[in-house]
């Protein structure tokens, strides 16, 4: 009797742990994917490790995913470290990862110092306007905001805000257009012919059209938006929509004619159609599209703040161009790394977002 | 001079503005020198731009040493792009003023260029410019060079030892180019100066033509400061003029050779001035006043004691905010010394004025002159009779806007009552600092233009690349 009571009990024990393996592999399968999509793909190795796969296999993948880019990284930072000083301009010599970490350091402490003149500045106000009242207590007092320099966190901030309104507005408009395009051939053969001559143009060629019409339209007394933002972001608009235009476009042609069929026979009204139907069939496209735009949004605005000199990543670069002291090379390429970053990343979340919305969860 | 004559020589026309300064000046004078009420400003937070080079020194002193704050002023400095931007801005009301050259509101309100009526109340320096010839254009030239006992070429440069440098490289098809920073830039004047007291025509400019190279022996073209080194090692052009620390970045870097300083070309003239639309002066002018008074501590504070505070100045001008060149490279000329050849520094005590001299007064002479140069090479089209001069100077200088921040320093205690040419009507006397030794009379314009060497004369204009009338 117990013999067997045993051998259920064992048996039943070991279908639990196979229940609980499989269910184990499904979850790492799953987060496997989704590390894979917001760029930790390597940890998915370790993962099933600790899980108590196979370490050899797993150790391949590791490598796979995590040593050979991190040994292509060490490479190339020496070969930069190696080649750097040997190419002399006239601001001395191509700063070295070294110099260039040094001037991180730098910029840190910059924006540490500029808040501690942020600080001192608002209580000397303090005390200033309580003086004030002390002697006079009806006394108008008046306090105002810290008028220092941007730091370089600021600029960074200043950029993405810039870029994410400029796509924003750009998003709101290709979305639109890009649904009529895709319902309509008579729009699109309209639409063609303005996208196809526009796609090209450089951000540098709108820029000066840009900041006319900003300056014509927005009044200076107090904008809302201070003039240079809004060049900025409008120069982001105008060069970054096509990519989702033409890929809403593309999304929203190809649906399933049965599905629109359906809609039909159904008597949808236009809005539910587009709602119900086209929308959700073509939203994998649309993210393609967005995600796209965004990228070259962000590449644009550096050149539009450069150009233009509003404020943020671009001016950075320029400002410290025009300085040309011994350290300006070495804060370019700090600059350049944290805007290679931030596309990055921007790029990632994107991703992320587009693996959310469309049925393979992958790329 | 007893006060009251004073108060008679700068009484304004009395208005409710005058009255509510005077009361500001009075309840100033009751609360006692240190704790002198601010101005009762129309606009407190200001953005003034500026180009990264040294003599915008006045307005990152303003800000460090808390004068601003000291008028209850709120200022953002923003460096720009180029001249052209910055113009461009102020006149939008993306800026509230700027550091600009002096040619740039004169020009602006005679419609050369953009046209827009901006004003100036306070000058920010004298001198603080040189012209930088490349290596190879100096070894061509230096053994044309009058020599001292001790072997080094004698100063000042002149421009007739390039004269036959320029034929040379003519001879080899090369025309020989040459960088300023602006068309109306001080830079642009003086080198064309420099270049005709030499027998070189630097060209003139239409109203349908504004390159500026018309019969040019020297082509003279417009590159932005920042960016001079890097062209003349380009080989793009062959020399340049241009403010510090360009010319001391070209020995720093062995790139090019500066042979003469501005001072040395016209003793002591006027370069920047701190713009505002006329627009802005009228709806703020407590505003701008208080930024006046705030200037003219910066300027004094620059000067004082024999330049004791340039070594502290130098440091804060190195901050990549301001202008962000290596501390060494803005000491040179700050300090007083100028590098000439490698190795070859000679002491140039006043590179650099900030307040001596009434450096900071908007002297209408000065305003005059660089019409007169505007007319000279072109770009004011017509003959204008001498009245015509001396209306666009007050149009454009504002020494009673000037005059009135001074008093109130003055009142404050804050300022030398001595320091100040109360009594002056804008006119300065008879210059002879000239290089060629040419004296300049600011009250007669139109006789003056008659004995400068190359240029238009009388009622001369230019047609069609060639000079008609007279």
């Amino acid at each position: 009797m117990t013999s067997v009571t045993e051998a259920s009990t064992l048996s039943s024990a070991e279908a639990m742990r196979a229940r609980r393996k499989a269910r184990l592999a499904h979850g790492l399968n799953h987060a496997a994917a989704t590390l894979q999509i917001v760029g930790l793909g390597w940890l998915s190795p370790l993962l099933r490790m600790a899980a108590g796969d196979s370490p050899r296999q797993q150790g391949r993948e590791l490598w796979q995913q995590m040593g050979v880019p991190l040994t292509a990284l060490m490479l190339f930072l020496a070969a930069w470290a190696w080649l750097a000083p040997q190419v002399n301009t006239s601001l001395g010599a191509i700063p070295g990862p070294a110099q260039v970490w040094e001037q991180v350091g730098v910029l840190h402490a910059d924006h540490k110092a500029e808040r501690a003149k942020e600080a001192a500045f608002y209580d000397r106000q303090a005390k200033r306007n309580a003086e004030l009242l002390a002697k006079d207590p009806s006394a108008e007092v008046k306090t105002r905001p810290y008028a220092g320099k941007p730091t370089y966190l600021d600029q960074i901030v200043t950029s993405l805000k810039t870029v994410f309104t400029g796509f924003l507005l750009g998003a709101l408009v290709a979305v639109p257009l890009g649904v009529a395009c895709g319902l309509s051939r008579t729009v699109n053969a309209a639409m063609n012919p303005l996208i196809q001559i526009f796609k090209p143009v450089s951000p540098l060629a709108w820029l000066p059209l840009v900041t006319m019409v900003v300056s014509a339209t927005v009044s200076s007394d107090n904008p809302t938006f201070e003039k240079s933002f809004l060049t900025s972001a409008v120069t982001v608009t105008l060069c970054s929509l096509w990519p989702t235009l033409i890929n809403t476009a593309v999304g929203v042609s190809s649906i399933d004619k049965d599905l629109m069929n359906v809609g039909k026979v159904l008597q949808l009204s236009g809005p539910t159609m587009v709602r119900r139907l086209v929308l959700p069939s073509a939203l994998p496209y649309i993210f393609t599209g967005l995600r796209l735009s965004l990228g070259v949004g962000w590449m644009v605005l550096i050149a539009a703040e450069m150009l233009a000199q509003n404020p943020g990543l671009g001016k950075f670069v320029w400002d410290e161009f025009q300085n040309g002291s011994s350290s300006s090379l070495a804060r370019i390429m700090v600059a350049v790394f944290t805007i290679g970053l931030i596309g990055f990343l921007l790029d990632r979340v994107m991703l992320a977002f587009q693996a959310a919305v469309s049925h393979t969860g992958t790329r | 001079m007893t006060r009251d004559v004073i108060r008679d020589v700068i009484r304004l026309p009395a208005s409710p503005r005058t009255a509510l300064l005077s009361a500001a000046a009075t309840l100033a004078l009751t609360l006692g020198s240190a704790q002198a009420a601010p101005l009762d400003v129309e606009k407190d937070q200001l953005k003034l731009g500026f180009i990264k080079l040294t003599d915008m020194a006045p307005l990152a002193i303003a800000a460090e040493k808390g004068f601003f704050e000291d008028e209850g002023l709120s200022v953002t400095l923003e460096p720009q792009a180029n001249w052209k931007v910055l113009l461009d801005r102020v006149i939008s009301g993306e800026l509230d003023g700027a550091h600009m050259l002096a040619g740039q509101p004169l020009g602006a309100t005679i419609g050369f260029g953009t046209q827009a009526n901006v004003v100036t109340a306070f000058s920010m320096d004298l001198n603080g410019n040189g012209i930088t010839l490349s290596n190879e254009v100096w070894d061509r030239m230096k053994p044309n060079l009058p020599k001292g006992p001790d072997g080094k070429p004698l100063h000042p440069i002149k421009a007739d030892a390039l004269k036959p440098v320029i034929a040379q490289y003519r001879a080899e098809g090369k025309p020989f180019t040459m960088g300023m920073v602006f068309p109306v830039s001080t830079h642009n004047y003086e080198l064309r100066y420099w270049l005709a007291a030499g027998g070189i025509n630097p060209g003139y400019y239409a109203p349908n033509d504004v390159s500026g190279q018309i019969q040019a022996d020297a082509l003279l073209s417009v590159t932005p400061p920042p960016q001079m080194p890097a062209t003349l090692e380009a080989g793009t052009i062959f020399g340049y003029s241009v403010g510090e620390p360009w010319n001391q970045q070209a020995v720093m870097k062995g790139i090019g050779v500066p042979v003469i300083t501005d001072t040395e070309i016209w003793k002591n003239n006027p370069e920047k001035v701190f713009g505002v639309t006329e627009g802005w002066a009228a709806k703020n002018p407590k505003t701008h006043l208080a930024l006046v008074k705030a200037l003219i501590r910066a300027a004094m504070w620059l000067d004082e004691n024999g330049n004791a505070n340039r070594a502290e100045a130098v440091k804060i001008l190195a901050k990549s905010e301001y202008v962000g060149a290596d501390a060494k490279v803005i000491a040179n000329s700050m300090t007083g010394t100028f590098e000439y050849e490698k190795g070859d520094k000679r002491a140039v005590p006043d590179f650099n004025v900030f307040f001596r001299y009434n450096a900071t007064y908007p002297f209408y002479s000065d305003a005059v002159w660089y019409l007169t140069q505007m007319r000279r090479w072109g770009q004011i089209a017509e003959a204008k009779p001498d009245s015509w001069y001396d209306e666009t100077a007050r149009k454009v200088y504002k020494p009673e806007i000037y005059l009135k921040a001074a008093r109130l320093l003055v009142e404050e205690g804050k300022a030398k009552e001595a320091d100040f040419p109360w009594a002056s009507d804008g006119y300065k006397p008879l210059d002879e600092g000239f290089i060629d030794g040419i004296a300049y009379d600011g009250r007669k314009p139109n006789e003056y233009l008659t004995k400068l060497p190359i240029g238009l004369k009388g009622g001369q204009a230019v047609q069609g690349g060639q000079l008609v009338g007279g």
